[in-house]
């Protein structure tokens, strides 16, 4: 027991570093409609260009800018593939994930597993000092969400809410829809590879496999958080703040699963049945709904 | 205002569902020329919008608006000189988004957008004034999502989107045709209030032939892709449905054909 309550603060700072990355899911998925697979390569990629970066003697956070940036990169090369080369967009994310995987391993030189020590580096995070590791991972995902929510409170904010709601409303009104696409994909990306340069520090190693899953995980973390506080939370901040809570909840409930004795291969298993169920919900209602509704056939 | 020229548009060429939607299309609107468009199924009324629009490229043929000459120009860089209100009232407003929001993306067409913040208080204003000429309470509704409104109130509200940057040329597609009958007719009075009072150069096709004579200064009948029939003035101003439904069996030698215009 003493065991399990000493584990949640890691667990809390690990849901918040993954819930900056449910916050890009959340762009991609919520607002521009897009189901965007691209993450779990541009995850580890974030994770990747840290660890090379700082083990470089780069500072840490010119480095995290970098990871942003490339994250960035990723997303535009999706954008572009959906946009210009007419893919659909998932298809376009697996494109570029696939990619990525090369492009990793470039990054850390062809090594799938770097190491990356707090006693060498100065990181910003660690998994040794979690204290510390909740107030700055706090910090980035406040300030995350105040520059989000300016930037969609904004005509062009705006304009990407349209192009992801109603196409054809959007091109109506002058709105470029592809570049809107590609901008929202953009964002997203550097979003999600700010997240998997956090999480990097915090474990301490860039991993080739620490993206896979990674859409799942934000997923559930955008669902969990919109099941338990999208009634409450309607301002769009908090609606972005309930992704990272859900992102918390997932990890706090991952923690206790384990210490039940859960085998922590079956976790994939796992995540990917819950969401399934998460995301069938809504479907079902409407079903039983419908069943309601409909008035049963007169026999002539 | 607007000129189109020898527009031809074929769908699906080379397939078994070829189909040739415009057939040497010439059409000229002069400034505040209010045009109704009539035809069967099929004729190439909503085609020929489109193409105005921009929606998909015109295979050959032009199209211009003002002396500019859009043929080639993308969907979103001609809308700065359109306003569109679709026959789908769901189709000309973002439902997750609120009035005000809607709004201020109208206001912005053919602007640039950038970091600037979406909506000021001088706006919020502006728009509640606009909104209260729909006479639907909408004006004190700013920051309800769209998505709650009815069918009738989300097409007064397209439509006064389409035309709060008094575009130079207003496209009504059928925009009444989903509504029910006094809705219908509500939205029709105020396109009418909209279109004289800024002297608005319309095209609107519509199913209703009443609605066809009564409104406007023209009416043009449209057929396999063609403009068959087209007059204005007095001679329009005394047409009766029974001319239009003769003159058409007259030019295409077939009875008029339209789902919805039968049932009217």
């Amino acid at each position: 027991m003493l065991d399990f309550f000493g584990s949640i603060p890691g667990a809390v700072a690990q849901g918040m570093i993954w819930g900056i990355m449910a916050v890009g899911v959340y762009i991609t998925f919520k607002i521009m409609d897009i189901a965007d697979l691209t993450v779990d390569g541009s995850f580890a990629t974030g994770g990747a260009t840290l660890v090379v970066c700082v083990a470089a003697g780069m500072n840490t956070v010119l480095a995290m800018v970098i990871a942003f940036i490339v994250g960035c990169l990723a997303g535009l090369v999706t954008g572009v593939f959906h946009t210009k080369f007419g893919i659909p967009a998932i298809l376009a994310g697996i494109l570029t994930q696939l990619a990525l995987y090369s492009i990793n391993l470039r990054i850390m030189t062809q090594r799938a597993n770097v190491p990356l020590s707090v006693d060498k580096y100065d990181l910003i995070i660690s998994l040794r000092n979690i204290p510390n590791a909740l107030i700055v991972t706090g910090l980035f995902v406040v300030v995350i969400i105040a520059v989000m929510y300016w930037f969609f409170g904004t005509e062009l904010g705006h304009s990407l809410r349209a192009t992801g709601c109603n196409q054809s409303m959007a091109r109506a009104n002058g709105i470029n829809t592809d570049t809107n696409k590609i901008i929202g994909l953009v964002l997203s990306n550097g979003l999600v590879s700010l997240s998997g340069a956090l999480l990097s520090q915090y474990q301490g190693f860039a991993d080739i496999n620490m993206g896979r899953g990674a859409i799942v995980i934000g997923l559930a973390a955008v669902i969990i958080g919109e099941v338990l506080l999208g009634k409450i939370f309607k301002n769009f901040a908090l609606k972005l703040l309930s992704a990272v809570v859900g992102g918390i909840i997932y990890y706090i409930v991952i923690t206790i699963v384990l210490q039940m004795g859960l085998n922590a291969n079956d976790l994939k298993l796992l995540t990917a049945v819950v969401v399934a169920v998460f995301l069938g919900i809504p479907y079902w209602r409407r079903k039983v709904a419908e069943r309601r509704t409909t008035v049963p056939k007169e026999v002539s | 205002m607007l000129k189109i020229n020898g527009v031809y548009k074929t769908f699906n060429r080379g397939t078994i569902n070829e189909k040739r939607a415009l057939n040497g299309v010439d059409l000229t609107l002069n400034e505040g020329d209010f045009v109704t468009i009539i035809g069967g199924n099929g004729a190439g009324k909503s085609t020929l919008l489109n193409s105005i629009c921009g929606v998909f490229p015109v295979d050959s043929g032009s199209i211009v608006i003002d002396d500019i000459d859009v043929t080639k120009l993308p969907e979103h860089k001609r809308a700065k000189y359109l306003g569109r209100v679709f026959q789908d009232p769901m189709m000309g407003t973002a439902a997750d988004m609120w009035i005000e929001e809607n709004m201020s993306l109208a206001y912005r067409r053919g602007q640039g957008r950038g970091l600037k913040w979406a909506i000021t208080s001088k706006e919020r204003k502006l728009y509640k004034e606009m909104l209260s000429q729909l006479g639907l309470g909408l004006e004190d509704r700013l920051s309800s999502k769209v998505g709650l409104l009815s069918g009738g109130q989300r097409q007064a509200l397209t439509l006064l989107m389409a035309v709060m940057r008094k575009p130079k040329l207003l496209l009504l597609d059928e925009h009444t045709a989903a509504l029910d009958p006094k809705t219908a007719e509500t939205v029709l009075n105020l396109s009418d209030k909209f279109i004289n009072e800024d002297n608005l150069t319309t095209l609107m096709i519509t199913h209703n032939m009443k609605d066809a004579i009564s409104h406007g200064n023209r009416l043009i009948m449209m057929h396999e892709g063609r403009v068959i029939y087209n007059v204005s003035g007095e001679q329009k101003k005394d047409l009766t449905v029974d001319d239009l439904l003769k003159k058409f069996a007259d030019l295409s030698g077939e009875e008029f054909a339209n789902d919805r215009a039968l049932l009217n």
